[in-house]
Parts: structure tokens; C-alpha cells; sequence
């Protein structure tokens, strides 16, 4: 275990150090000490090590993360593990505003609550909220999945592509061209895994399903000569 | 981008480290705001029928003596003059509107920035440390404080541009934003009879919840006609005699961090402003939800 006390050392230079490990680095294991909401902590990591901060981080936290796992034991300003690829970032608290979006695979949990456009124009990754997510949560989501334990806030998916979004609790509304779906022994079982990979325990018969209508200008063929 | 700060004490103990805590709040939005930086602090209650009024002059040797002086004839009344740098703090014993009344009339040339029985405000250009060791900030004890640091985007970077600005007595704001019906509202608030001193968007806001409030609204009241009235994005702070409130519009684009403690509820844009606060490791902190009016005032404290 390696500890970075941010009292004493840069953020540029911890972020420095995390990138400079080659994959097969045996500095596995680090422990950010310190980090009294300062931005853009462990961003950029692309070894497979482990990262935990201790307390609350700023905005941007393991952004653009590949093959890491960052466990935040706090909560998280705006834009927590926004663009990952891979890999996986825990976050113990609450986050912010646009936690995960545009992430592109790996798996994003918010064991508490996420505000606003969570998951905004989500690629593939897939985000387990134990909690609620504020309005705007997944907007113009194109894949992945986005679990909500809690409760959706206003315009849930409005503009969707392919993601799936489960939502536990009450959603305030949908946004344009996201409509409620099946909940079929398949989703069932997608749900399930997706819970048991966050460690977060809840019943997925108790979901909800919601997706795309496909009823937007893009998903009309008569429009496709447009392009 | 701006960045706002405020702590509300509930313990009185900690009122001599009011200003401490502030600045080093202030200084944590340096990035967000790097123009222009102010203060209100909530403190130093005159006597019955006394008023106090911060006032500004450009020139740091202005002749602020003098002017408490010819005051103080005028109203035939005592007169003390506390001299900060640009600023000074008047504390006369007269009516307040009459003591401004006098000033315009008198010396145009100095701007009031706030007035009451218990504020006093603060606000210059220069970095947020720069204006808070300028008006010894730190040393400043109080019940509560707000707090901004400016990146402006709507209008100039001067002094009278800075926040907080003063619309009634003890009252103030400050924004994190940009207002986009602005001048509808200035005229608006103009055509029933509101002056204006500057062409910025958050002096609109100001003078607009003050007439609210003075249509006999509540603090929340008036806080949620701004939500029907007030087109733009905003995270205001608003502080008054004995505490402070938060709302931050609908689609809340500007950030804002609630945390309490049973000693003090803070408010800030961002962690970084909280993270230094005593006992904040055991605070409850959380986002406030948009267009959800936040108050908090301690009947019996200020």
C-alpha cells in the first residue's frame, strides 16, 4: 500500500505517479490521503491498480479511467469517472452532477445518491445507483445500462438510444421518446448481475424497465437519405 | 463561473472565529473567481436608533472624517468613522434611508454598499486573499458571513460590480450565474420606482427579492417568485439580519454544497470552500435540489 498525503503532494504529481506505472507494476495498491474535494484526482489512470481516497473528492474524479478501480470513501463533485472505459469506480457517498457521463464501458456505483444528468450520453458503461438521480439522468444515453435503486427525477432518458435504464422507484417523468418497456426474465437476469457485480443487494423483480421508442427524426429511415 | 461561499453560526462560541473561517472559504474559491471578491459579515449591532452604513470611495485617503462629520451636523446626532482602505464603516444615529438620503445628496461620489443595524459590507478587486487581508477579514468576528468571488461574464470588473450587493437593510446577495431577462426586469422594477446603480444582472436580482420582500413576501416567498420571474441560470445566496438562504434555478447548471453540523450550516459552490471548517469530517453535506428554497435563521442569535 502506497499512501499520497495531498497535504503535502501536488495533485499534478500524484496524477503524475499513477500514470507513470507500466501494466505490469507491482504498486498495486495506493490510498490518496487528504483530497478536502480537490479536482481531477487519479484522472487518466490505465494500469490495472487499485486507488482509494479518503474523503470527499472534487470534480472530475478517475475520469477517462481504463482498467483501474478507484473507491472513493466520500462523496464526489461534478463529473465522477465522466468518459470511462474500463475498469470500475465505487463511489461510498453521493455524487454530484454528471456522474459517469459519456462513459464508454467499465462500471460506475454511487452507493448513495446521484444528481442531475447522471449518466448523460452514457456509450456503454454501465452505472448502479443505490440510491435516487436527479433530473436529466441518463440524456441521449446511447448503450450501457443505468440501475436507479431509488428514484428517477424529471426527464428519465429524454432522447435515448440503446441504453436500458432500471429504476426501483418512482420516476417523476420521462423525457421525450423514453417510454416504459417489458420487464422479461432476460432483463431479470441482466438486472441481477449488474447488482450482484455493484454489491448492492435489492430485488430485481422489483424494477422497472424503461427505453427508447425510437420514435425520433433520427430513427425515421425516410430521414436517412438526409445524411 | 463565480464562486459563493456562507457560514451561519448556531454556536456563539465560534463567533470570534467567524471571519477565519470565512477567508479561508473565500480564498477556496479563488479559481472560480479571480476578479473581484466581497463580504457581508453579520456583526457589531449599533445601538437602538443608530444605523450603520459601509461606504465607498475609490481613493484609499478619502476624506471620510470630514464627510462623518458634516453628517453628524446635519443630523445633529454622533458620528463614528471606522476608515478600511477604500471603505469606511459609518455608524450614525439617525434614520437610515435619511443618513443615505444625505450622502447621495452631499457626496455623489461615494457609493453605499450596505446599511442596516448589523452588516457591513466588503468588496473589492484583486484576488479573494488579496481583498480579505486588505479589509482584515480573518479578524472579523460575527454570527454569519456571505461571501463571492467573481469571474465576471455579464459586465465590468470594477468595485460596484463586485458582490454582494445591498437592495434593503441587512439584506444582500450574491449569484453564480447569468441572468438573460435582465433589462426586461430593470425596467420592469424601474417603472415602480427602484434605482439602479450598475448594469449588472445580480444587482437586478437583488433589487428585485427586495421588492418582494417589501411587498410584504417571506424570505421563501420572495425566493419563489424569483423562480417564476427570474430567467437565466443562478445558485444565490441571500443574506439577512439572522440568517441566509439558498435556491439555485431549475436546471441548475451552477453548483452549490449544503453542510451542517450542530455548530454551523455552511453553504458553498464547491467542497473545497468546506473542507477546512471545524467538525466538517462529521457534517451532513448534500447538494440542494434546484428551485428548492432554502432558509435558515436562529430567532434570538443575531
Amino acid at each position: 500500500m502506497i499512501a499520497v498525503d495531498l497535504s503535502e503532494t501536488l495533485v499534478r504529481e500524484l496524477n503524475g505517479r499513477l500514470h507513470a506505472l507500466p501494466p505490469d507494476t507491482n504498486e498495486r495498491h495506493w490510498r490518496i490521503l487528504n483530497p478536502k474535494g480537490r479536482h481531477a484526482l487519479a484522472v487518466g489512470l490505465s494500469a490495472p491498480i487499485e486507488v482509494e481516497i479518503d474523503g470527499h473528492a472534487g470534480y472530475y474524479c478517475a475520469g477517462m479511467n481504463k482498467e483501474a478501480t478507484v473507491v472513493v470513501n466520500g462523496h464526489c463533485g461534478v463529473g465522477v469517472a465522466e468518459n470511462i472505459m474500463s475498469g470500475e469506480v465505487r463511489v461510498r457517498g453521493n455524487a454530484s452532477q454528471s456522474a459517469a457521463a459519456s462513459g464508454q464501458g467499465g462500471l460506475v456505483v454511487i452507493e448513495g445518491d446521484a444528481s442531475a444528468r447522471c449518466g448523460i450520453s452514457m456509450k456503454g458503461v454501465d452505472i448502479v445507483v443505490g440510491g435516487s438521480v436527479g433530473h436529466m439522468s441518463a440524456f441521449m444515453a446511447q448503450s450501457g445500462h443505468l440501475v436507479v435503486c431509488g428514484n428517477a427525477g424529471a426527464s428519465l432518458g429524454d432522447s435515448i438510444y440503446e441504453a436500458v435504464l432500471y429504476v426501483q422507484g418512482t420516476v417523476e417523468s420521462l423525457g421525450a421518446d423514453c417510454i416504459e418497456k417489458e420487464m422479461t426474465p432476460a432483463h431479470r437476469e441482466t438486472l441481477a448481475g449488474l447488482l450482484a457485480r455493484a454489491g448492492i443487494a435489492a430485488d430485481p423483480k422489483r424494477f422497472r424497465r424503461y427505453g427508447s421508442a425510437r420514435k425520433l427524426y433520427n430513427f425515421h429511415i425516410d430521414h436517412a437519405d438526409a445524411y | 463561473m463565480c464562486g459563493i461561499v456562507g457560514l451561519f453560526l448556531k454556536n456563539p462560541d465560534l463567533r470570534p472565529q467567524l471571519g477565519a473561517h470565512v477567508a479561508t472559504m473565500l480564498i477556496g474559491m479563488t479559481e472560480r473567481g479571480p476578479d473581484s471578491a466581497g463580504i457581508a459579515v453579520y456583526h457589531r449591532p449599533v445601538a437602538a436608533g443608530q444605523c450603520k452604513l459601509t461606504v465607498f470611495h475609490a481613493d484609499p485617503h478619502y476624506h471620510w472624517r470630514e464627510i462623518g462629520g458634516a453628517l453628524g451636523e446635519a443630523f445633529d446626532a454622533e458620528v463614528d468613522v471606522e476608515h478600511k482602505s477604500n471603505h469606511a464603516v459609518i455608524t450614525v444615529a439617525a434614520d437610515e434611508a435619511a443618513a443615505r438620503a444625505w450622502i447621495a445628496r452631499h457626496h455623489p461620489e461615494v457609493r453605499v454598499m450596505g446599511y442596516g443595524q448589523l452588516m457591513e459590507v466588503y468588496k473589492d478587486m484583486g484576488l479573494p486573499a488579496e481583498v480579505a487581508r486588505k479589509y482584515g477579514l480573518a479578524a472579523m468576528e460575527g454570527s454569519h458571513a456571505i461571501g463571492h468571488t467573481r469571474m465576471a461574464t455579464e459586465s465590468a470588473v470594477t468595485t460596484e460590480h463586485s458582490h454582494p450587493f445591498t437592495a434593503a437593510p441587512d439584506m444582500c446577495l450574491v449569484h453564480n450565474g447569468s441572468l438573460s431577462n435582465h433589462n426586461n426586469l430593470r425596467r420592469w422594477l424601474r417603472r415602480r420606482g427602484l434605482e439602479f446603480e450598475t448594469d449588472n444582472d445580480s444587482e437586478v436580482a437583488a433589487r428585485y427579492f427586495a421588492y418582494r420582500l417589501g411587498e410584504g413576501a417571506s424570505l421563501a416567498e420572495a425566493l419563489e417568485a424569483g423562480l417564476r420571474d427570474l430567467d437565466g441560470f443562478y445558485t444565490f445566496t441571500m443574506g439577512t439580519r439572522d440568517g441566509f438562504a439558498v435556491l439555485r434555478d431549475g436546471i441548475a447548471c451552477k453548483p452549490a454544497v449544503l453542510a451542517e453540523t450542530d455548530d454551523w450550516v455552511a453553504m458553498a459552490s464547491e467542497f473545497r470552500s468546506l473542507a477546512d471548517l471545524p467538525g466538517v469530517e462529521k457534517a451532513v453535506i448534500w447538494e440542494p435540489v434546484p428551485a428548492i428554497v432554502y432558509t435558515w435563521s436562529v430567532q434570538g442569535t443575531a
